[in-house]
């Protein structure tokens, strides 16, 4: 684990297992569905590559398992170059949305076609076919068809299939999207669990933001057929480098303005109607530049006397009831509208619409990045 | 969970909720009959009876009871050791004086000709010579007529065939029959067509068949992965045949395969032969129509099903590290086995009924059942033996079907 402490969001390091470099993909010859990649992929690390449908993640993970060719560029593994290798001989285990095991046969007979087609002595498929359907905690299931088992069982099964040739590298391609939400809590915690037993380094498709921050040494934010940015979770939900990583991962409110002055440590922002709100600069701006505001609701304070830089009194314009918060809907007189959580601890105030609250931020916490 | 407790606690609701469930289901049957009664009843008048009444025929002696009732009558008495007594020749002599000057006589006289080869000529002379009264002596009468009638083969056969129903037919179309002792043998070997007649339409369709998944494997494989627009245009060209009748097709390969047809002059300008081949009248003419006929009745079932076999199957069987070969050995050729087994089916069972096509491409030696049952139906107009023979290529498909049925699974032979 320590190899992965030292892990920065840097795009090199020494010894990677998977190289992409300069790897762009194209299928009309027209557009580029991912434009110049360059990754390195620690050894044992936990990496996923964050983002929406379309932003060449699950492109650049096919490419990686063989299943498609980069129209330029190569990708190494383990120093080697693989770029022309079939899948059947980069010895990578993959684990699909849908599962994928073989309908007709068995799941012990899924989970050891990996070795039957390596050629293993029978007694020794056996063997570890009994050892990983144990590890996923499936041992009763091997004389049972895939139809037979419910999707948490079988996303397990395609899991030992993939495990079971003791690959170094396992790719899961949204392996979840297809089980509910307390199925996916729990295999999210088997994963981590695998994970951290087999040291195996697995590289992980999705575009749930809230998988990818709980699961991951490392995510790499993908959009437009490139990372955005690629850092471990708290950097990444910290100190977003643009405004779409800010607004993809976590909760954001998102605020338009002109900067009007200050300095490099802080700008003012007009958001409308002569509002002035501090702001700390992604980059550099000159007054008169557009800039889009990144705010994190549960980083706004309400009703509270605070020495904060952004200080306001707001009408409240809706109340949503979450339960666990209450989410609050303010507006800007100048139009713009964000939203504050506040803790729903008994007893508080309660809010309701045309009500006038006190919210203040820090400066700190109200990221300015340059408006595309 | 506990809607159902109270229901059964209480009983009487349960009962309730069944007839209202049942009297639903009732509306649902009835609904579904009307909408299928114009079918069924179609099918049923003009295909299932029709075919049940050809059928019979197989088994059916109406001709021998009908114009033979007397000797019918007489003949039980007879233990067929050696001539029967005078009241049967008797007999027989009063049915075949009522016969005087009638058609049904030739009819008689057909039917136990396919037992006894002359015995119609012996009817007829008979008939034609009788007096109109029964003389003192029918025996005397009658071997003064022929001498064949005292030759008690004649006697026995009439004895044998004198039932309502008879395995006459049945036998012959398997090449025995029963001998006037009543023992079942084989017929003589010069005699003996049929069992080799079904040996060899069996191994054309099933030749046909193998030859027909060999063609049509790999292009169904490619339509299945095509993208829309190509796999639209493959099935297109695949469908073509099904547009132009069976018969302009045949008679089309008539033409390109005769010796002075397309098919050699290309091949001998081409210098791949310096002979022309014979293509036609010969089992390749027959093989080679008839693959082309049926292609289509393999690639449809074929390509519906390797439609549905998912590509992520083929990829996850790749990442396990599964050269090509073996992910099409160990994956995609089990998944598609429900269409082999389909398009097979299909393809053999049109091909056993093949009629049309080697009537027209095959020679003398290549004619399969198909061509018999036509021919004893029309030209020999011995319908027992034409629908005995049916009889038998069903009680074969059936047996086959009910075969590759136990081995694949029945619902895998659906054509969907």
């Amino acid at each position: 684990m320590n190899a992965i402490a030292s892990i920065s969001g840097k795009d090199r390091t020494d010894d990677p297992i998977v190289r992409f470099s300069g790897v762009r993909k194209s299928y009309d010859g027209e557009t580029l569905v991912v434009r110049d990649l360059n990754l390195d992929i620690v050894r044992g690390e936990f990496l996923t590559l964050l983002g929406p449908s379309g932003s060449g993640k699950t492109t650049s993970l096919m490419m990686l398992a063989g299943f498609e060719a980069p129209t330029e560029g190569t990708i190494s593994i383990g120093g080697k170059d693989v770029t022309a290798l079939p899948p059947y001989r980069r010895g990578i285990g993959v684990v699909f949305q849908n599962y994928a095991l073989f309908p007709h046969m068995t799941i012990g007979q899924n989970v050891g076609y990996p070795l039957r087609v390596r050629g293993a002595a029978q007694a020794d498929i056996d063997k570890r076919v009994v050892e990983a359907l144990e590890m996923v905690e499936l041992g009763a299931f091997a004389d049972r068809r895939p139809a037979q088992l419910s999707g948490g069982q079988q996303q397990r099964a395609a899991l030992a299939r993939a495990l079971v040739f003791r690959p170094e590298l396992v790719l899961l391609d949204e392996p979840l999207g297809a089980l509910d939400k307390q199925l996916r809590e729990q295999m999210q915690y088997e994963l981590k669990r695998l994970h951290e037993e087999l040291k195996v380094t697995m590289v992980y498709v999705t575009h749930d933001q809230t998988e990818a921050l709980t699961m991951s040494d490392r995510i790499a934010v993908f959009n437009d057929g490139g990372i955005q940015q690629l850092a471990r979770p708290s950097d990444l939900y910290e100190n977003p480098q643009n405004a779409f990583v800010a607004e993809f991962v976590g909760e954001n409110n998102r605020l338009t303005g002109i900067v009007t002055g200050g300095s490099e440590n802080g700008v003012y922002v007009d958001v409308g109607g002569g509002v002035s709100v501090h702001a700390r600069p992604v980059g550099s701006f000159a007054p008169g530049d557009r800039t889009v505001l990144s705010l994190r609701p549960e980083r706004i304070a309400v009703g509270k006397d605070g020495q904060w830089e952004n200080d306001f009194t707001i009408e409240i314009d809706k109340v949503v009831y979450l339960g666990d918060v209450n989410r609050l809907l303010l507006r800007f007189a100048g139009g713009s509208e964000f939203a504050v959580r506040v803790a729903n601890q008994g007893g508080g105030p309660v809010f309701q619409r045309g009500d006038s609250v006190r919210v203040a931020w820090r400066q700190s916490d109200c990221l300015a990045f340059p408006a595309e | 969970m506990s809607t159902t407790t109270t229901l059964a606690d209480t009983g009487q609701v349960p009962r309730r909720l069944r007839t209202l469930v049942r009297r639903a289901e009732r509306q649902h049957f009835s609904r579904m009959l009307a909408l299928m009664a114009p079918s069924v009843v179609f099918v049923a008048l003009f295909f299932v009876v029709p075919i049940a009444l050809f059928l019979f025929r197989s088994v059916d002696n109406a001709e021998i009871p009908k114009y033979m009732p007397r000797t019918v009558a007489e003949i039980g008495q007879w233990h067929a050791d050696d001539l029967p007594p005078e009241p049967v020749f008797r007999a027989l002599a009063e049915d075949l004086i009522a016969l005087k000057g009638q058609p049904e006589a030739a009819v008689l006289g057909r039917r136990l000709n396919y037992a006894v080869p002359g015995f119609r000529g012996l009817v007829t002379r008979t008939v034609r010579r009788l007096p109109a009264a029964v003389p003192h002596s029918a025996i005397d009468t009658l071997a003064d007529i022929d001498a064949r009638w005292l030759d008690p083969t004649y006697w026995a056969t009439l004895k044998q065939q004198s039932g309502r129903m008879t395995d006459f037919y049945l036998l012959s179309a398997m090449d025995l029959q029963r001998g006037t002792d009543g023992a079942i043998t084989r017929v003589d070997e010069t005699q003996a067509i049929f069992l080799s007649l079904y040996g060899r339409t069996l191994y054309t369709s099933v030749g046909v068949t193998v030859i027909c998944l060999l063609i049509g494997y790999p292009v169904a494989a490619v339509m299945a992965t095509a993208g829309p627009a190509a796999a639209n245009w493959l099935l297109m060209l695949v469908l073509v045949p099904f547009w132009t009748s069976l018969l302009v097709r045949t008679t089309a390969w008539v033409v390109l395969l005769q010796t002075e047809g397309l098919v050699n002059k290309v091949l001998i300008y081409l210098g791949v032969i310096s002979e022309p081949l014979s293509l036609m009248f010969n089992t390749a003419g027959v093989f080679i129509a008839m693959v082309h006929v049926l292609l289509p009745y393999m690639i449809l079932p074929l390509y519906s099903v390797m439609k549905g076999v998912s590509p992520v199957h083929l990829r996850a069987a790749s990442s396990l590290g599964a050269p090509p070969i073996t992910v099409f050995r160990t994956v995609y050729l089990p998944l598609t086995i429900p269409g082999i087994a389909a398009g097979c089916t299909l393809v053999f069972v049109l091909a056993v009924g093949f009629y049309v096509t080697p009537a027209l491409v095959g020679g003398p030696g290549d004619q399969m059942i198909g061509y018999f049952i036509a021919y004893f139906t029309n030209s020999a107009v011995n319908w027992g033996l034409a629908s005995a023979l049916g009889a038998f290529l069903i009680v074969v498909i059936a047996a086959i079907y009910l075969v590759l049925g136990k081995v694949v699974g029945f619902d895998k032979l659906k054509v969907r």
